[in-house]
């Protein structure tokens, strides 16, 4: 059995560069995310009966057990990157398009009437008042969904995209403790940097008359 | 067939055996909280963080205490379903109207008639979304308990990817999906059903 120094020494490279596909993985689908279910949301946030239909089909995606889901795009896109990529991506919208919209929606109607009442159009209310106001909001989506995508990041290495669910599976067929550590606490540390680092920036951009406490 | 059905019964059976135990100690621990508030900021972050840490990595760390199979699964599954059930215990309970609380003072109730013939009833549609939650999560990570050795659907997926065979992946994975979406569909029914006659008016959020 090696000692922890003899293993970094190792393997220590291989665990850094498979900390940074991850983090690449699951920025890469959450950025995607952001950029489809901010402006979706906002869009969503206007029209009622479409947003129930949307809102329905995404949660429902939500629910599909991620190895599941895994499996049903290995016919279409094959084993790699681009499938695993596909699903994180996929996973990434509810929480960003479910808090856009509520975000939105949940502007105090008298804002907007003040809003009105000053001479603003609909962009200016838009980019003015409902944003900025529900931006903590859409912020603490993207906090969820940046967690949940690096939680599941692990497991596209099932399908061959690497990632530091590499050491862990690895570890697991091995039965080698160090293996599995190597790869799940960088893993567990970077779901919990995310989470803290995100909830820092999401009080910071409540605007400051809203601050409660 | 009898395969799929005997996995996805395998799968439903573990998924809930994690959820109920979770739900034995999560509800009462969400009462306890609601009386020691200190403490619930305490156990919150706790299962937070639990809840942050990704699901293989659970099950990898989880392995090397309790060996290859569905122990380990059940063990992950319980802890990953503390957050949704205390939370939404704790929260329900707190989310009652002090008004009925009141009432109930009035009429002479001790503490725990409160607690079991008020707050509960009350609470219960909202505790029932933690437990929808939980139990939707557990199928989801049930799936890949096969990689511990557990059994369930998870077990046809990954043959499947292995062997590169898409007909055992979908024979895994429709099941599992179905499973999950019905769950979430039926709990969802039950809330609505369970929530007593008086408050129907009100929409409950799940939390």
């Amino acid at each position: 059995m090696l000692s922890w120094t003899e293993f970094l020494a190792a393997k220590g490279s291989s665990i850094l560069s498979a900390t940074g596909e991850h983090l690449l993985l699951s920025l890469g689908a959450v950025l995607m995310g952001t950029l489809i279910a901010v402006p979706l949301g906002i869009l969503l946030a206007r029209h009622q009966r479409a947003a129930s239909v949307v809102l329905g089909i995404s949660s429902t995606i939500q629910t599909i057990p991620s190895l599941a889901f895994f499996g049903f795009i290995l016919p279409f896109l094959g084993i790699g990157i681009v499938p695993a990529m596909t699903v994180l991506f996929l996973y990434s919208i509810l929480p960003i398009l479910r808090n856009t919209y509520t975000g939105i929606r949940e502007v105090n109607p008298a804002y907007l009437e003040a809003g009105i009442g000053m001479g603003m159009n609909r962009r200016q209310l838009l980019t003015w008042i409902q944003f900025p106001l529900a931006f903590p909001v859409i912020m603490s989506g993207i906090r969820v969904s940046t967690v949940y995508i690096i939680s599941w990041a692990t497991l596209s290495a099932l399908i061959g995209a690497g990632g530091l669910g590499d050491p862990i599976l690895a570890g697991i067929h091995t039965y080698d403790a160090k293996l599995i550590m190597a790869g799940a606490l960088p893993a567990a540390l970077l779901a919990l940097l995310a989470s803290w680092s995100l909830g820092f920036v999401e009080r910071a951009v409540t605007p400051r008359g809203l601050r409660q406490r | 067939m009898d395969r799929v059905l005997a996995l996805s019964w395998q799968h439903i059976s573990l998924s809930i055996m994690g959820v109920a135990l979770a739900a034995a100690g999560g509800i009462p621990l969400g009462i306890l909280l609601t009386r020691y508030r200190w403490l619930a900021k305490l156990v919150m972050a706790a299962t937070e963080v639990i809840q942050t840490i990704p699901s293989l990595a659970m099950l990898a760390l989880l392995m090397m205490l309790f060996g290859l199979g569905d122990t380990t699964l059940v063990v992950s599954l319980f802890l990953y379903s503390l957050l949704p059930i205390v939370r939404n215990t704790y929260t329900g309970l707190l989310g009652v109207d002090p008004g009925l609380l009141e009432a109930g003072k009035g009429m002479g109730m001790t503490r725990s008639q409160l607690i079991w013939r008020v707050q509960v009833p009350i609470a219960l549609p909202v505790i029932l979304a933690g437990m929808r939650v939980a139990l939707v999560t557990a199928i989801g990570i049930a799936t890949i308990g096969v990689l511990i050795g557990a059994g369930g659907l998870g077990t046809l997926i990954w043959r499947g990817i292995q062997t590169r065979n898409n007909t055992m992946v979908l024979m895994g994975a429709v099941p599992a999906a179905l499973l999950a979406i019905l769950t979430d569909a039926g709990l969802a029914l039950l809330e609505q059903v369970l929530v007593p006659r008086g408050l129907k008016k009100k929409a409950v959020s799940a939390l």
